[in-house]
């Protein structure tokens, strides 16, 4: 019956547009779009900064911010950018982010595919210090410490880009920066 | 004759496709030649009644940091400040402070979403809101 099988390579054939169509409308959407909530405060923002903040009973804030470098200095960070008078510093560093379980994954499915499956290989990961003044007759220093990171694979494919938000990893850079602020102090080293 | 006609459904449908995806020249890239000057400098700037720079410039980075981004640059004289937030994607912002008459001072601030510009006025709606409060003072919008 020729006629049927005609209709059916014209509905084989629409159809077969409408995938195109779909698929190359998600190439044209790739333009991507900013998240609404992106710049948006939240109350997540409200307890991430009492994570990320310290203060310090001082007025001297080019004290604290040089104690600040010193403390990125002794945690392996390299010095990108430094404004004194806004108490801004900025430190990055390059570690490597193999994991021997993410390894150890990945190999054995890549045996199971036949197919060679990455894993992280490097990481650059950023901190900015910022220092301000706070409290009406400005003797007290508040120290704001930020921390993010980003991640490529085995075939240099970025991976992760993220920020750092686990509170244990600024409680202890705040330990740290109270005895580098001690040090300072004292002259020590 | 109904395939060829199908075929050339699909056809069209291709041309336009290319049409649509093939969009921009380096130049308009570069340039960003299809925004609005006065329409992108509207939406992205607001006036401060205060002639504080440093404290405008610090307020600003503390709201950049509320909002989860790490400063990359600042600079007091010039009154600028860039900063990235990473939350798997990356966005980018900077933003200028500089004088406006005797009593007020313009800010603005510009932010590019993975590798397009930002040009939609919400983000930056919310952006100033975030940064009146922490300012203590209005924002005023600008012609």
């Amino acid at each position: 019956m020729p006629h049927v099988s005609e209709r059916r390579r014209t509905i084989f054939l629409s159809l077969r547009c409408l995938i195109l169509f779909v698929l190359s409308l998600a190439f044209v959407a790739c333009h991507p779009h900013i998240p609404p909530e992106a710049l948006k405060l939240d109350s997540e923002s409200l307890k991430q900064r009492q994570v990320q903040t310290r203060i310090f009973q001082t007025d001297d804030e080019a004290k604290v911010l040089a104690a600040c470098a010193a403390l990125l200095q002794d945690t392996g960070f390299n010095i990108d950018e430094s404004e004194t008078q806004l108490g801004v510093i900025v430190g990055s560093k390059d570690r490597s982010a193999v994991s021997a379980g993410q390894v150890v994954g990945s190999i054995f499915v890549s045996l199971l595919i036949g197919a060679p499956i990455p894993w992280d290989k490097n990481q650059k990961m950023r901190a900015c210090v910022i220092t301000r003044p706070v409290g009406e007759e400005k003797k007290t220093i508040a120290v704001r410490v930020t921390f993010q990171r980003i991640v490529w694979n085995t075939e240099g494919k970025v991976t992760k880009r993220e920020g750092l938000t686990d509170p244990k990893i600024y409680q202890e850079f705040f330990e740290k920066l109270s005895k580098s602020l001690f040090l300072e102090a004292h002259e020590a080293l | 004759m109904k395939i060829p006609s199908t075929l050339r459904n699909y056809f069209f449908i291709i041309f336009v496709l290319f049409l649509m995806v093939g969009c921009a020249t380096t130049q308009q890239q570069l340039l960003d030649s299809e925004q609005s000057q006065l329409r992108l400098r509207s939406i992205q700037t607001r006036a401060f009644d205060t002639t504080d720079k440093e404290k405008t410039l610090r307020t600003v980075i503390t709201t950049l940091q509320d909002l989860g981004f790490v400063i990359d640059k600042a600079d007091a004289t010039l009154g600028m400040v860039t900063a990235t937030k990473l939350d798997r994607y990356a966005l980018r912002m900077t933003v200028t402070v500089r004088p406006r008459g005797e009593t007020q001072l313009l800010v603005r601030a510009n932010a590019q979403y993975e590798t397009t510009p930002v040009d939609d006025p919400e983000p930056y709606q919310h952006f100033f809101s975030a940064l009146q409060k922490a300012m203590f003072l209005a924002a005023h919008e600008v012609d």
